[in-house]
């Protein structure tokens, strides 16, 4: 490293430092206690069907935002797919341990992403928290040399991709149909419909994300 | 200080450490993984000052962008990562080229 070199690096730290101070004055000059939209969250509580907070902001009060980033993991998926070359571990022989250990842990996440969808509607958990164990089950499968097969690869992984999205749109059009508000759920049915939407749409970001890493198209690779 | 603006300030370090590493590295792989760290420090800091309220329950608006927020930053990191393999696969080096050793 150069003399040039070192100045700047010098230079650098200076501005990060002080971008970090001006940061660390705008939240320290925050009001120590700040209600939110705690107050409106509670008090729409009851219009829910469900009574986890959370949940309720991410499917119902917000139901719009999400899925929308739902269609954003689509368009990743897409963009990887139109990218990728192939699986980098296409060839690989898994040790023993890891065999036995992934045989072992993919029933086992696969039971924690259930019950941590069942669990979203009244304490923390729901359908991004169950998504992610899926996929991550995926992974874990997908590093032990384990493939979709290839009768599955083609529309059905396609249609378990799109249906979050999906299910959600259309339960917007129903909602829209009978009470003329998109994404307004009816009330007698709002819980069971938030439950439908979390239980399509973890299988479908637990898809996408091992999709996601697999990289390429699965049906070009057997 | 209280625990939601340390996590804040936390948040925040974080932040300014994934950007630093972010300038400093020429290689594509660690620019993104500074990228996620600097990611993480906005999550904390969002996640942290949720929980100012008078009641002691967080505001659950920033817990609910934060969660969808981690999962579509993991996607948005796989794209990078196929990117990255595309760069590399068309020039032969995943690092971005150095303006002093040209």
């Amino acid at each position: 490293m150069g003399l040039g070199a070192r100045a700047g690096h010098l230079l650098l730290i200076g501005l990060l430092v002080s971008i970090f101070g001006g940061l660390a004055l705008a939240v320290l000059s925050l009001p120590s206690e700040s209600p939110g939209l705690s107050a409106q969250v509670e008090a729409a509580m009851a219009d829910t069907g469900v009574t986890h907070p959370v949940t309720a902001v991410l499917l119902d009060f917000r139901g719009y935002d999400t899925l929308l980033e739902m269609v954003v993991l689509l368009l990743a998926l897409a963009s990887v797919w139109s990218l990728a070359e192939g699986s980098p571990f296409a060839d690989r022989r898994p040790g023993t341990m890891l065999d036995r250990l992934s045989r072992l842990y993919a029933p086992l996440m696969v039971m924690v992403a259930g019950y941590l969808l069942w669990a979203g509607s009244a304490s923390s958990g729901g359908a991004f928290q169950a998504g992610t164990v899926l996929g991550a089950a995926g992974v874990v499968l997908t590093l032990t040399g384990w493939r979709l097969p290839i009768a599955l690869a083609g529309w059905p992984l396609r249609l378990i991709l799109v249906s979050g999205v999906l299910v959600f749109i259309l339960v917007g059009l129903v909602s829209l149909f009978f009470g003329a508000v998109w994404l307004d759920y009816p009330l007698e049915w709002s819980g069971a419909l938030i439950l439908l939407i979390e239980a399509i749409a973890s299988l479908s970001i637990g898809a996408t994300l091992a999709a996601l890493f697999l990289g390429g198209r699965p049906e070009e690779h057997p | 200080m209280t625990p939601a603006v340390f996590y804040a300030l936390t948040g925040l370090g974080l932040f300014v450490l994934g950007l630093h590493a972010l300038i400093v590295h020429a290689h594509l792989l660690r620019k993104i993984l500074a990228f996620n760290v600097m990611g993480s420090g906005v999550f904390l800091v969002l996640a942290g000052l949720a929980g100012r309220t008078p009641s002691g329950i967080p505001d659950p608006v920033p817990h609910a962008m934060v969660i969808t927020g981690i999962v579509v930053a993991v996607a948005a990191t796989a794209l990078a990562l196929s990117l990255m393999l595309r760069v590399a696969g068309a020039t032969g080096s995943a690092r971005l080229p150095d303006e002093t050793e040209r």
